[in-house]
């Protein structure tokens, strides 16, 4: 079966963003005054072949872990769902 | 160094490293045997050191160093590393041993997204490092710098424990990327492996502004020729490691 797999890497908390806070102090100045919290990351789709979806996602999260994120600095958020069309 | 024969060390080439003829020019120019080696090898056992250069291994892509660090070269890398013979990363070279987990941290986009390209001046601030066994405590050298992501970060605690232990070799005098602790190169638990953002490698001419990265890489070449006299006069070889 296969599993479609999204991947959302950002940097973990704490962890200085510098990116997320340059687009974040234009903000104001494009008049979006209402606006924070705002994180800047990577976004990466994929499709695992796997027996269910917690095998699908054991090797998805391995995947993110070892190589998509560094722990040291970012967090991975890992969706799983059964692939609707065939790839 | 020995008077047998030269120290031999070995230059990791990934593809997009692109500091590599450096490395071997000024190892070469102070009497080691520097040879280029292709990431797809699987054996550094005929070297006493290994040198990972600076560049853009595999592009950069995904993050700096991750890929290579997959490299087929990396086991040998990791094992010259635990076997205690000297490993040493250049700026590219630095991030990918942060990413093999040879070295602790990572190394961020530098403070205020500017690309940092400048001769800075480095303070030894351990010399229980093989790149600054031969430093003076408190020496300063000016030593060129070149990146993007030169930005050193880890836990704060971590931080403290690695500065408390010796394992901060150089700190930036001024500095320059907004690394924690202004931090400009690490090392490991026994000082074998060390990973710097600076290039030593281009301060070794008066043709391009400073010699001062001479201390260094003098005192990693002495640091492996001990090592490899170590090696052969163990009855079975290279010790075990440790």
């Amino acid at each position: 079966m296969k599993f479609a797999v999204v991947v959302e890497v950002s940097a973990l908390e704490g962890i200085s963003d510098p990116e997320a806070a340059t687009i974040e102090r234009a903000l104001p100045l494009l008049g979006f005054d209402r606006v924070s919290g705002l994180r800047a990351g990577r976004i990466f789709h994929f499709v695992v072949d796997a027996g269910d979806v917690a095998e699908a996602r054991s090797v998805a999260d391995d995947l993110s872990h070892r190589l998509l994120a560094n722990p040291v600095i970012q967090r991975a958020d890992v969706s799983v769902q059964p692939a609707e069309v065939s790839v | 160094m020995s008077d047998e024969r030269p120290v031999s060390v070995a230059v990791v080439v990934f593809p997009g490293s692109n500091c590599e003829h450096d490395a071997v020019q000024a190892l070469s120019g102070l009497g080691a045997r520097a040879e280029l080696v292709w990431h797809t090898a699987r054996s550094l056992d005929d070297f006493d050191a290994v040198v990972v250069p600076g560049g853009f291994a595999h592009g950069d892509y995904l993050r700096c160093g991750a890929i290579a660090r997959f490299s087929p070269v990396m086991d040998a890398v990791c094992e010259a590393a635990e076997a205690g013979r000297p490993v040493l990363g250049i700026c590219n070279g630095f991030q990918v041993l942060t990413e093999a987990h040879l070295l602790p941290g990572a190394l961020l986009r530098n403070a205020g997204l500017r690309f940092v390209c400048d001769i800075v001046e480095c303070e030894v601030v351990s010399v229980s490092s093989v790149l600054t066994a031969g430093a003076r405590l408190g020496q300063r050298l000016k030593l060129p710098i070149n990146h993007f992501e030169g930005n050193y970060t880890c836990e704060l605690e971590a931080l403290r424990e690695l500065e408390a232990s010796g394992r901060v070799p150089l700190r930036y005098v001024s500095n320059p990327n907004g690394s924690m602790g202004a931090v400009a190169a690490v090392s490991n638990e026994s000082g074998n492996v060390v990973g710097l953002m600076p290039h030593p490698e281009r301060a070794c001419s008066h043709l391009t502004g400073s010699v001062d990265g001479q201390v260094l890489l003098q005192s990693f070449l002495q640091a492996a020729a001990g090592e490899a006299a170590m090696s052969a006069a163990a009855p079975a070889g290279r010790p075990a490691g440790d």
